[in-house]
Parts: C-alpha cells; sequence; structure tokens
C-alpha cells in the first residue's frame, strides 16, 4: 500500500452500471503505471448466432443484448436491414420511430441522472438511501422515468424488449388519440426535466477537462436519432457504409468487449457529451435556453458535467415527443412489405449512451449470412481507460476510499452498459 | 433446543423498552449471462419501489447499489444463464448464501437466447465474434440455474413481467403460494376478447404452446406469439407444428420459431429437433 507512495485502487464490483466489469488501476507514485477496465461479462455471442436467422427476428433478437435500451437494438437493426433491401419507410413511420427512441431516452436519462449517478455527487451509496433525505427529488424521478416507460409500452407493448418494431415500419401503430393522452404527462415531464437542468448544474463538478475526439450523427435539420452523416470535431464526416473503413476493433486480453479507434488516430468519446457538442444548434429552443441559462454551452470537455448534457437531454426528448404528438398522423399502413432479396446495409442510430452500429448481409431467402454489432460503450472503453489515466493521477494524493470512489463515479459518467459491450465492474486502483 | 426457554425469555422481557423490530428480510441480484432488463424491471416497478425497498433490505444489487454486504440472503434472485466455469462455481456459492432461490427470466429458466449456441460448435462462434480467440474462456453450452443448484421458483419470461416479480416476493416473504398461472397465452386472448390471429388471419402464433404473462401482447400487436415465456405446462408441440405446415412454414422456419429465447427448455428445444428429423 504504502511502499514509496505507491498503490492499487481496486473497486471489486463497480455498482450502478448496466453490467459487470471490474476496474484496475496501478499508481508508482504520482504516475499511472496502468489502468485496465476488465469486463468480464460473459460472452453471449450474438453475431454468430444470428446467421442463419431471418431478417424480420433480428430487432426482437439483437433487443436482448441490452435490457436497458432495447429500442436502440431495434433501430440500428431496422435501419440497415431496410437500407440492405432498398426499402423506404413512411414519413409518419420515421416519425413514430423518433418518438418511440424520446420514449427510451427519457427512461434512460431519468434512470441514470438521478438513480445511478446523483448519489454520487450528493455522497450517497444508492438512490434508495438518498430516497431518505431528498424523497421529493426521487419521486419526481421515478415519476419522469415512468412517463419515458409510458410511450414505449404503448408504442412497443412493454418497456423491456418492446415487441411492435418491425422491419418496414412497425407491427400496429398507435391512434392520434392515444397519443394525445400521454400529453398532460409530457408536459409535467418537460417542466421537471427543465427542473433537472437547474437541480444537476448546482452540483459540484471536478476540475477536468480532456481534448476529446467527440463522435455523434449529425443530421441537417434536427438532432440525430437515427438518421444522419457520422461526424467528429476532427474532421470525421461519413457515411454509416464508410464506419468500418474510419474506425478498427481490437481485443484486448482484460476484457470480453472488443475495444475501438477512429483508424490512425486514438480514442473517442460517444454519447451525451459528444451529440451536445456537435448538434447544439439543432437543439430546439427550450432545450438550448436551459443550457444556456445554467452556463452550458459548447464545447463541453469536463467529462462530469455529462449529468447536466444529459438533463439537457430530457428536455430535448420531451419537447421533441409533444411536437411529434401534435402533428402525428398514423400511416396509410403501419409497415411497407419487406421482400426476400440479396444485400448488405449498415446503419448507425444514437443509443442513449452513444452510436450503434449494424451491419447485416442477407441472402436470397432473407437469411443473415453475417452480422456486425459495435455497441456504444464498447467504442467508450478505451477512452475510459484514458480519462482514468489522467484523472488517478489527478487523485495521487487523495486517501485510498476516496480516490475509488472518485474513479468509479469517472467511469459511471459514461452511463456504461456492460451488458451491451458483452458485463460486473470491478475497480482496483493498485499504488504500488 | 426445545422452544420452552425462548417463551420464558419472551415473557421475562421488559415491558418498558419497546420491542425491538424485526429485522427486514435480505434480498440479494445476482446477474449471470444476461441483458441485465429482469433486474432492471425491479427498478422500473416505479410506483412500487419505494414500499419494497420499505419492506426489504436490498443487501446486494450491484446495478443499483454500492452497498454490497455479505450473506446469508433471505431471498436471491437470480437473472442469468452459466456460461462459464467461472459462473458454474459461483453459483454454487450463491445458492448456499440464499434461503430461498428464484430464478428470474428466460436466460436463468431456459439457458436463453445464448443456449443458441448448444446446437453448434462453440469455437466457431467465437472464432466468427472475436480475433483473439484464446482470450476467451466461455462453456460449449448454456444452461439454466435448475441445471446447476436446486431452484425453489422459476420466474418466466423475456423479460418477466414486474407485477409477477412483486407478487413472488410478497407471496414468498408471506410464506404462501404465489399466483402465477402456468396456462397457455391463449387464456389471456381470450379474457382481452381478442380475434384469434392463427385461426381468423392465418399468422402463425406460439401462443397455444407458451406460457401466460406477458398479456397476450403480440396478438394484441397484430403479430404472432414468439413464446418469450417459455412453455407451459402441457403443450402440444406436435399439434401446432403440424398447424404451422398447413399455414405453409418449412421445416426451418418451424425450427426456428421453438429457438429463440427458450430454446434450451426441454419441449421446446424437443419440438424444435422433431420438425428438423423429419
Amino acid at each position: 500500500m504504502s511502499g514509496r507512495g505507491g498503490r492499487t485502487i481496486t473497486v471489486d464490483t463497480l455498482a450502478r452500471v448496466e453490467g459487470e466489469g471490474a476496474l484496475y488501476i496501478k499508481m508508482a507514485g504520482d504516475r499511472v503505471a496502468d489502468v485496465k477496465l476488465r469486463i468480464y461479462e460473459p460472452p453471449r455471442l450474438f453475431e454468430a448466432f444470428l446467421r442463419g436467422r431471418h431478417f424480420s427476428e433480428a430487432p426482437d433478437i439483437t433487443a436482448r443484448i441490452c435490457g436497458i435500451c432495447p429500442i436502440a437494438y431495434q433501430m440500428s437493426a431496422v435501419h440497415a436491414i431496410e437500407r440492405a433491401l432498398g426499402i423506404k419507410i413512411a414519413p409518419e413511420v420515421r416519425l413514430l420511430r423518433r418518438l418511440f427512441y424520446c420514449g427510451e431516452w427519457i427512461e434512460s436519462h431519468a434512470l441514470h441522472v438521478y438513480m445511478l449517478h446523483a448519489p454520487d455527487f450528493l455522497g450517497y451509496q444508492d438512490v434508495i438511501e438518498m430516497a431518505k433525505d431528498h424523497r421529493a427529488v426521487v419521486e419526481k424521478a421515478l415519476r419522469l422515468k415512468k412517463i419515458g416507460n409510458w410511450i414505449v409500452q404503448l408504442m412497443g407493448g412493454r418497456e423491456i424488449h418492446p415487441i411492435s418494431a418491425a422491419v418496414g415500419g412497425f407491427h400496429k401503430v398507435p391512434s392520434k388519440r392515444q397519443l394525445r393522452e400521454l400529453v398532460s404527462d409530457l408536459e409535467w415531464a418537460l417542466e421537471a426535466s427543465l427542473e433537472t437542468v437547474r437541480w444537476t448544474s448546482t452540483l459540484q463538478f471536478p476540475d477536468f477537462e480532456q481534448d476529446y475526439e467527440f463522435v455523434a450523427l449529425r443530421h441537417p435539420e434536427e438532432y440525430p436519432f437515427c438518421e444522419g452523416r457520422l461526424v467528429s470535431n476532427r474532421g470525421l464526416d461519413i457515411d454509416a457504409a464508410e464506419y468500418e473503413d474510419c474506425f478498427t476493433e481490437f481485443h484486448v486480453k482484460h476484457s470480453n468487449a472488443l475495444h475501438s479507434m477512429v483508424r490512425g488516430r486514438g480514442s473517442y468519446l460517444v454519447g451525451p457529451l459528444a451529440r451536445f457538442n456537435l448538434n447544439y444548434d439543432k437543439l430546439p429552443e427550450v432545450a438550448r435556453k436551459a443550457a444556456l441559462d445554467v452556463g452550458l454551452k459548447p464545447p463541453v470537455k469536463n467529462l462530469f458535467r455529462s449529468i447536466v448534457v444529459r438533463a439537457v437531454e430530457l428536455v430535448f426528448a420531451c419537447s421533441e415527443a409533444l411536437r411529434i404528438i401534435a402533428e402525428y398522423e398514423p400511416p396509410e399502413v403501419p409497415r411497407v412489405e419487406a421482400p426476400n432479396r440479396t444485400g448488405v446495409g449498415q446503419a448507425i442510430t444514437e443509443a442513449p449512451r452513444g452510436i450503434l452500429f449494424h451491419r447485416y448481409a442477407i441472402d436470397d431467402q432473407g437469411l443473415i449470412v453475417t452480422a456486425k454489432i459495435v455497441p456504444p460503450t464498447s467504442q467508450n472503453q478505451k477512452r475510459i481507460e484514458d480519462d482514468l489515466r489522467e484523472y488517478a493521477a489527478q487523485l495521487a494524493a487523495w486517501p485510498l476510499e476516496e480516490a475509488t470512489w472518485k474513479c468509479e463515479q469517472a467511469v459511471r459518467c459514461y452511463d456504461p452498459c456492460i451488458s451491451c459491450a458483452t458485463h460486473f465492474l470491478k475497480v482496483v486502483i493498485e499504488r504500488a | 433446543m426445545s422452544s420452552e426457554p425462548k417463551r420464558k425469555v419472551k415473557a421475562k422481557a421488559d415491558p418498558t423498552t419497546s420491542p425491538k423490530p424485526r429485522p427486514k428480510p435480505k434480498i440479494g441480484v445476482f446477474k449471470f449471462a444476461s441483458c441485465d432488463g429482469c433486474q432492471l424491471s425491479l427498478l422500473d416497478a416505479e410506483d412500487e419501489l419505494l414500499s419494497v425497498v420499505g419492506a426489504v433490505d436490498i443487501a446486494y444489487f450491484p446495478e443499483a447499489t454500492r452497498t454490497m454486504l455479505k450473506g446469508p440472503y433471505d431471498i436471491g434472485l437470480v437473472e442469468g444463464s452459466i456460461t462459464t466455469h467461472h459462473d458454474a462455481e459461483r453459483i454454487q456459492e450463491v445458492r448456499r448464501k440464499c434461503t430461498t432461490l428464484i430464478t428470474i427470466g428466460a436466460c436463468a429458466t431456459a439457458g436463453g437466447i445464448q443456449a443458441l449456441r448448444n446446437w453448434k460448435d462453440v469455437d466457431e462462434f467465437i472464432r466468427v465474434v472475436y480475433a483473439t480467440p484464446q482470450f476467451i474462456s466461455t462453456l460449449k453450452l448454456s444452461t439454466p440455474i435448475a441445471e446447476h443448484v436446486p431452484v425453489d421458483f422459476e420466474l418466466r419470461g423475456c423479460p418477466i413481467n414486474k407485477y409477477q416479480l412483486i407478487e413472488l416476493i410478497t407471496a414468498t416473504l408471506a410464506g404462501r403460494k404465489p399466483n402465477i398461472p402456468t396456462y397457455s397465452v391463449c387464456m389471456e386472448c381470450k379474457r382481452k376478447a381478442n380475434v384469434c390471429i392463427a385461426v381468423a388471419r392465418g399468422i402463425a402464433c406460439l401462443g397455444p404452446v407458451t406460457q401466460a404473462g406477458c398479456g397476450a401482447l403480440c396478438p394484441s400487436y397484430d403479430r404472432g406469439c414468439y413464446g418469450c415465456y417459455g412453455p407451459m405446462e402441457t403443450p402440444n408441440t406436435a399439434s401446432l407444428t403440424s398447424q404451422f405446415r398447413i399455414l405453409g412454414q418449412t421445416d426451418d422456419q418451424v425450427s426456428r420459431a421453438f429457438r429463440s429465447f427458450n430454446a434450451w427448455a426441454w419441449q421446446f428445444r424437443k419440438a424444435s429437433e422433431e420438425c428438423k428429423r423429419t
């Protein structure tokens, strides 16, 4: 522990993340000798068993990669397959998919902001302990989360692994009246989200800015969900089809999730911070104003402020949901025919945690020949390690227990979803 | 050892001090290979969450809390299937620490979607996904928890129904039998007055052989049931297979229908293998 000021920070099970991983940091004095984000969630091998399944099964099967963001998987799957088959969806369906995604963002961001991340800032072990002192805040969070879940439930039958998404559209679409029933709750949710922006902005943020390469979708007219080009603050500007030319995945021994890099450069960051910094001008007025009022402007380079950015995205998602419901007309048919046809298609959509890439090759029977899936947490993995290398050095003088908690908090800024990336977060800091 | 001395102690208790509150039952939530969705159902019970955590002591639930108390636990909720040597050992330890062990979801009760490897060469599967296969350690089969340790109750579903979970926890704490039906999805369709999509529209539907619990969601959304809750108590899979063939399904299609999230449940497994053979 002591011996010439070196030590190891170990968190055996990193809590309040989705899935299971461990963090190991080895210090030599003030210097960080080694950082390993170990993901030992057992591999489930989705890309292998998707082979030979019919393309129509892919949205339901890939949803099971993650219980927290099943809609992201369904949306990336249907868009990639539609591209492979050359199908055009109706504009009404396009809007409904945005609304579906709004529901997932509200549910996932409310869960992360209040129940998984806020306890770190306020010094609680969990939201249950936090509820003893801040019951009203927690009740508000639960209601907000529930409203997100309602959108998903109404459109997809249930919150987790909804059943309505299909290649070509939806199995069944909601009526105007059904959607209008959500309006008063969403108006409340919009107000609650604005309060969330103000509330999160009063938290204490460590002084920790990094020079990130932010990567997110960008669409000419709107804040991105399912469409747009993939851009970065370092000149990347590509179509989803070029993703594999510009990014590379590699396998490290300590992780069952593949690491990702921008070819020829290095680690990059996906998720709320990247989306906000690259698409600030596409946010609706209400969200931009909420951000400005608390002094949040791009580029936000402090990872810890991602909790405020998530709150701003909550404002966006509530206001976008209200806009869509106001102009919604049901499509003529819920989905267009999807014929069996040979083809290859890629798609990227914005999961709550960042971009999610899917590619499918399909044969003339409609069976999947190959599938490739790159989840957001797997893409952030290397960036998390790079951040901790810097951050743990700053904490060299801190007592071990507090330094360990701070490192856990830094990891949680990414809202890592290890089930996606493969799972168990366990943090070890070794000071030797 | 007899109960006599205990009674005496009670009688002697000083009436001026308030009675010591009974310790709350301790619950642990344990994860194996899975998507996290079933344990998320607990956090998704927004209206009930604060009451549930008021009635029990969440002693181990890494997805929600940094506090990790050592066992024993009164109730252990286990999500996920066994796919590694390490997990095969860990489940033994979890079983030893839990008075009542409940498995939640299709992965824990039937091996999950990842059990599709059970019909294939897993090494080949790993080579498809990973550049350096020698870094990966995994078992050839993905198996349900009950193949490794005795299980007190299996809650079905992909994902589970959160109200069934709350009913199960409540019943376990009260020491009564949980009210969780084992009949088929068809019963739920009838109750909702759904027109049968299989009969009226010729849509292939696993409803007749699948256990209820979802509220007949898929038929209510104009699609056939795809079997999230696994086989019902006495499924007539042979009859359904011939019905699927009458609807024009190929053997491959029928086999795939049985091989999804509950593929390794023996009734579905048998049905999927039989239609491949004939």
